[in-house]
């Protein structure tokens, strides 16, 4: 079989930096803040081109709904190996309230376009650690989901996917199509090499509107405010283990 | 208008979530029923029935709600999903799985792991891992929502409610469960446990982890957490992996043994009422959120340690 792959991606701010509340309270500050792919989002393209090394997928396209600004992160995913890109473009304004359920409207209308055998997303953005885009998409759609995967097999129109669960592991079989979302184990993505990044430049890259689709994307949440969280103080070091249980014990009284 | 809980359990118990989702959901301002979804679940039924707060327990059992698999459940919430302001569930693997579901099918947002309910409308919940507070407002006929189960205190015995059997939706028969892999432990739950003692990287081997940090939790009956790190590198199961991503845990008492307390880690036991570090690096950011610090080789410090306890 060969099917279709499509990853929806988010550009976030990058992991690695430290976030602060706006003063206003309205949000967390994002002006000449490095932005990156999600990092889930990564080891999703990352899948979707190994399965298109295996022979399993034909053609890895990927998809994000986002300002202008967000090409970057699609041309990431070029580099890693997808062969196609599509920038479902929103404004400023539109961006900063735009939220899971329209997101996966979006992508549905996408999907309806693009036809894909499977679809294949992170399992959570790191910035609103939601968690919801890609069950809401295959509940939209009508299809089967196998959230925060850490193994998958594709064969005979299924997938049979490991997911991390809180217990342990589980395994599940779909039927194809379906939506996968990744957890962190489920494979440690390339670092695009140069000519690599070069020739992502070439690759086919369009351009719609939510508009052009036909989604309303209006917010169903408004942000009230955003704070930061009480701060948690360092407390003392302690010279030995018997000064730790002396102070556990009587200043504590946790044991 | 009235409020619904889906329980988590595994047809045989009620798992411990299922109460602080319960307390949530009493400060909504409604009569609240909790849905049980399994199959010959009767027991789980009795249970919930019995937990304060409850007004009535809705049993869903069928062969195809065995496994709790998210496609049958979601479609069993909508089904019955009319007349209810809201709908909760715990911001666990379970929840987090299914409830997107039922949101998209009702056209309504998720309000995903709340820590505060301000009001019947507006929550409080962390984003950015934990390092900001959203207030949100939600405009929707229906609020479904999953529950950060260590914000809210577990709800106690002492309910009566009536248990009512109802009907459950065809089997989708799209997905089917493989196998599971569980954890097999006498240890208490991660989520819920008292105290965590909780290793990353500095402890270098799955050997070393079990050996060094196994009698400490043994003495203390506490559960065992791991860092991301130590779980990529193979020192512990998946589960065991505290952190924005992983579990989140707020125990009395957390023991970090050999983690640096990276960003990700700290969004997963911040919230710890005593946090205790033990490292060899001075500098290690965890030293920052410790209530006790103690610098210095975990290999000597914690067998020292479970012998003086």
């Amino acid at each position: 079989m060969s099917i279709k792959i499509l990853v929806p991606i988010k550009r976030v701010v990058d992991y690695n930096v430290k976030i602060r509340v706006k003063a206003d309270h309205t949000g967390v500050e994002l002006d000449n803040v490095k932005m990156s792919m999600n990092p889930f989002d990564e080891i999703a393209v990352e899948e979707a081109v190994r399965l298109k090394e295996a022979g399993v997928a034909v053609e890895v396209v990927a998809v994000t709904c986002g300002t202008a600004a967000a090409q970057d992160v699609l041309r990431s995913a070029l580099a890693l190996g997808a062969d196609r890109a599509i920038l479902v473009e929103v404004d400023v304004a539109q961006l900063e309230t735009l939220q899971p359920l329209a997101v996966a409207k979006l992508l549905k209308a996408v999907a309806q376009q693009e036809q894909p055998g499977l679809v294949i997303c992170g399992k959570q953005a790191i910035d609103d650690d939601a968690s919801q885009t890609g069950q809401m998409l295959a509940a939209l759609q009508g299809w089967p989901q196998a959230t925060f995967a850490s193994k998958v097999v594709i064969a005979d129109g299924k997938a049979t996917v490991t997911r991390e669960v809180d217990g342990g592991l589980e395994t599940i079989a779909v039927t194809l199509p379906a939506v996968i979302s990744t957890d962190l184990r489920l494979n440690e993505p390339r670092y695009a090499s140069l000519p690599n990044i070069m020739k992502a430049k070439k690759k086919p890259f369009s351009v719609l509107t939510a508009a052009s689709l036909g989604i309303d994307i209006t917010p169903r949440l408004t942000t009230r405010s955003v704070n930061e969280p009480p701060k948690r103080s360092a407390g003392i070091r302690v010279g030995d283990v018997a000064q730790l249980v002396e102070k556990l014990k009587n200043e504590a009284k946790v044991i | 208008m009235s409020i619904l809980v889906i329980a988590e359990h595994d047809n045989t118990t009620l798992k411990a979530g299922t109460r602080n989702t319960l307390t949530a959901a009493s400060k909504l301002g409604g009569p609240v029923d909790i849905l049980i979804a399994g199959y010959n679940c009767q027991a789980v039924a009795q249970a919930a029935a019995s937990l304060a707060g409850v007004n009535t327990v809705k049993v869903a059992d069928a062969a195809h709600l065995a496994d709790g698999l998210a496609e049958n459940l979601a479609a069993l919430v909508v089904s019955i999903a009319t007349g209810y302001s809201h709908i909760l569930a715990p911001a666990s693997t379970y929840g987090k799985n299914f409830l997107p579901r039922v949101a998209a099918l009702l056209d309504v947002a998720q309000i995903s792991e709340i820590s505060g309910v301000v009001d019947a409308n507006t929550f409080v919940r962390p984003i950015y891992a934990g390092n900001a507070l959203a207030t949100v407002e939600s405009k929707d006929t229906v609020k479904v929502i999953t529950v950060r189960t260590t914000s809210f205190d577990a709800a106690g015995e002492g309910g009566t409610a009536a248990i009512e059997a109802i009907a459950t939706p065809a089997d989708l028969g799209c997905t089917t469960l493989v196998g599971r892999e569980l954890s097999v432990s006498e240890r208490p739950e991660l989520g819920a446990a008292k105290i965590v003692v909780s290793g990353g990287r500095g402890l270098g081997s799955s050997e070393n982890y079990q050996k060094v940090l196994a009698p400490l939790a043994d003495k203390l009956g506490a559960a065992m957490g791991a860092s991301r790190a130590a779980v990529d590198a193979g020192f512990a199961p998946n589960d065991y992996q505290v952190g924005q991503t992983g579990k989140i845990v707020a125990p009395q008492l957390y023991i970090a043994v050999g983690i640096s307390g990276a960003i990700q880690h700290l969004a997963g036991m911040k919230e710890s009422k005593v946090i205790v570090a033990i490292n060899k690096d001075a500098d290690a950011p965890i030293f920052q959120v410790a209530d006790y610090g103690l610098v210095g080789d975990l290999f000597e410090l914690v067998p020292q340690l479970t012998a003086a306890l």
